[in-house]
């Protein structure tokens, strides 16, 4: 045997489990891009403002339904940034406004430039962006425009905020449930494991999509955005525990025979320690790969509801507020780019699915 | 085997009170009752209705009983096959419901076995073909398939056939059929329309069907009698279909069990968007406008689907597979 090749099975031999997952999720080519786009996706969210381009409720009536302006790179082969000159005219017999480009006429673009200014997570305010137009007083529409002649473009940095945190926190209360009842089941047995199954088995055979839409509508109306986001999120995660609980009280049924459990009994451990200290690190990559297959579901039922109008609601911005715009066939042919936050979604739940799929797959050690 | 049958009905109706306690919770929940929702309409339509009036009604409906009243009122009327009256249509909640319920369950069922129509025969075809293009193509439909909402394809392909080919493909019915009575003309023209919502309604079941089709058929291929069945020259598609498909069947069936009642629950929002006849607009339309005894009607025919769904399929698994009686 050689001697790099032992050092390696060395490696190997006395790597943590974190690490020897981390290695086998390494392999996996597009679980690691699409981890990747969700880390820049969360660096959206904490700061939505820096890539934004205008401020997201500006509205202007006279520059509704405003078509993508494509970006271009090169002007005359070297690299300066810009997008057409938009201008609209109404059509004589429809009076509707018909935009068009004018690529003579070119609006420069700068990157990391001065626009309205904002404030980062609350703390330090600025105005410097990712992108915006070179000359502050012009407007420019990456994306478009909608109805009220807001910025589709920098609506998708914000919705992406609240829809890509919805997600986050619902899971996190559902994983908390779960763990917790679940654990509570599997470890206390008796009478407690029988009311919490009961309880599970009565949330599961729930018609879930009508059940929320119901909850959502016995939110009061005067509640202020944020009270509403809290309210969807824990009507969200209701039932997103459940299935959880119960692969938590399985494993828990399994692991309370095991001698490292008896011994940490015997040792005066008192029972909140063994759960939490000796029980969940056993199976804690498990619960990692299950949610994050949870937070997509999560993202769906969000952008459902939200486009139902029984979920977050204007003024504050999700994707699924956006997607509201446009439930109009006649609008959509007018206007198709505003199905892009659908795009997004699209985007965001398979990086999830890919996600979690390479995380499952890692987290488990017979997976080869 | 009745036993089992006999005691899961016997669950039934208790679980039937338990939610029926938990929906009259959640529609009393909204500030103000039906009555308040009733003289802002009143108002808006410029007639008025004097505070006696309020009163009487209020009396009339039992709405100045408290909470554990009420609740028994309303189950005494249900049980008498009493919905109660809707507000905003002023028509027995009943009618209105049983109007739209056929419909509602003959989307959700040609939904089913359209999925399972595409699924079984995709499944099949890729755990036979592994790693061939159709088995690819598949693959990323199916990432793709699930990770779409379903009223984002179905407000996709509504505004693709309008934009491109100028056809309105809302509605389960052509204009002239909408209000006409049952013929087989209307029932062909229900097939034309039906498949569209179908496929948009199944599309996220048929990709993770096939899914689980392909991987418990591809356990199945490598296993010994499948290799002695095939060396003793038993031709290859008999083989596969005879042996190996049934077995991975199984894991299928104890999926209909959380699928048929999705489906229900999910044509709501499908309908919504396509502007179908079905108790989930029909729902929407009530939670928004409060019209409560409306919506709790609707909520207890939900919750009675997906228990009755929950039920078919355990029955159905018990008769496919002997392991999983339980004697108890």
């Amino acid at each position: 045997m050689s001697g790099t090749s032992s050092a390696a099975e060395d490696r190997v031999a006395i790597a943590s489990n974190w690490r020897l997952v981390w290695w086998r999720f390494r392999r996996h080519r597009l679980a690691m891009i699409s981890a990747g786009l969700l880390i820049f996706m969360y660096m959206i969210v904490l700061a939505p403002d820096f890539f934004s381009v205008q401020d997201p409720e500006r509205t202007d009536a006279r520059q509704a339904f405003i078509p993508v302006q494509m970006i271009h790179f090169f002007d005359d082969g070297s690299l300066s940034p810009w997008v057409p000159t938009i201008t609209g005219k109404r059509h004589p017999v429809t009076l509707r406004m018909e935009w068009v480009a004018d690529p003579a006429r070119k609006v420069g673009v700068r990157f990391f430039a001065r626009g309205y200014s904002y404030r980062v997570l609350g703390v330090f305010e600025t105005n410097v962006h990712l992108i915006a137009p070179a000359d502050p007083t012009q407007r420019i529409f990456l994306l478009g425009s909608d109805r009220l002649g807001r910025d589709q473009w920098s609506r998708i940095m914000h919705g992406t905020q609240t829809s890509m945190t919805v997600g986050l926190v619902a899971v996190a209360l559902s994983v908390i449930l779960g763990v917790v009842l679940g654990g509570l089941s599997g470890y206390v047995g008796g009478k407690t494991d029988q009311v919490i199954q009961r309880i599970i088995e009565l949330l599961q055979s729930v018609p879930t999509i009508p059940i929320w839409l119901a909850l959502s509508a016995a939110l009061p109306r005067d509640w202020t955005p944020i009270q509403v986001f809290f309210a969807i999120t824990v009507i969200l995660s209701l039932v997103g525990w459940t299935t959880l609980g119960r692969e938590v009280r399985g494993r828990f049924l399994a692991l309370r025979e095991e001698d490292f459990v008896l011994a940490a009994r015997l040792a005066g451990c008192s029972r909140m320690r063994i759960i939490l200290r000796h029980m969940v690190p056993t199976f804690a990559s498990h619960i990692i790969a299950t949610s994050s297959l949870a937070i997509p579901v999560m993202i769906i039922n969000e952008t459902s509801l939200s486009f139902l109008g029984l979920g977050i609601r204007p003024p504050a911005i999700s994707w699924g507020v956006l997607l509201q715009e446009a439930q109009n066939i006649q609008t959509l042919a007018l206007a198709p780019w505003l199905l892009t936050p659908g795009l997004v979604v699209i985007v965001a739940v398979l990086a999830f699915n890919l996600v979690g799929d390479g995380l499952r797959d890692a987290a488990d050690p017979y997976s080869n | 085997m009745t036993r089992y049958i006999a005691q899961r009905l016997l669950i039934l109706p208790l679980l039937m009170v338990i939610y029926s306690f938990v929906i009259f919770l959640i529609i009393q929940a909204p500030p103000g009752d039906f009555l308040t929702a009733y003289v802002a309409t009143l108002a808006s339509s410029g007639s008025s209705i004097s505070a006696d009036q309020i009163a009487a009604l209020r009396h009339q409906y039992g709405l100045d009983q408290p909470f554990l009243v009420q609740y028994f009122l309303w189950m005494q009327n249900l049980l008498h096959g009493d919905f109660g009256l809707s507000l905003e249509y002023q028509r027995p909640n009943a009618d209105l419901i049983s109007e739209q319920l056929g419909l509602t369950l003959a989307l959700a069922l040609f939904s089913f076995v359209l999925t399972w129509a595409i699924a079984v025969p995709a499944g099949i075809y890729s755990a036979t073909h592994p790693r061939s293009l159709i088995d690819h193509v598949l693959t990323v439909i199916n990432y793709v398939g699930v990770a779409t909402p379903n009223f984002m394809l179905a407000l996709i392909l509504m505004w693709l056939a309008f934009a491109y080919f100028d056809i309105n493909v809302s509605g389960l019915f052509s204009p002239e059929f909408v209000d006409a009575p049952w013929s087989f003309a209307r029932v062909g023209d229900l097939l034309f329309h039906i498949w569209l919502p179908g496929l948009v309604l199944g599309i996220a079941g048929t990709a993770r069907l096939s899914r689980i089709m392909r991987a418990n058929l591809l356990d199945e291929l490598n296993k010994p009698y499948v290799v002695t069945a095939r060396a003793k020259g038993m031709r290859e598609w008999r083989l596969v279909l005879r042996y190996p498909v049934r077995l991975a069947f199984n894991p299928l069936v104890s999926t209909i069990g959380w699928y048929l009642p999705a489906l229900f629950s999910g044509s709501l929002i499908v309908a919504t968007v396509m502007n179908l006849p079905n108790i989930g607009p029909l729902l929407l339309r009530a939670l928004i406008n409060q019209d409560m005894y409306l919506a709790g009607g609707i909520l207890l025919i939900y919750s009675f689907l997906t228990i009755v769904g929950t039920l078919l399929s355990d029955v159905l698994l018990a008769l496919l597979d002997p392991r999983i009686r339980v004697e108890s």
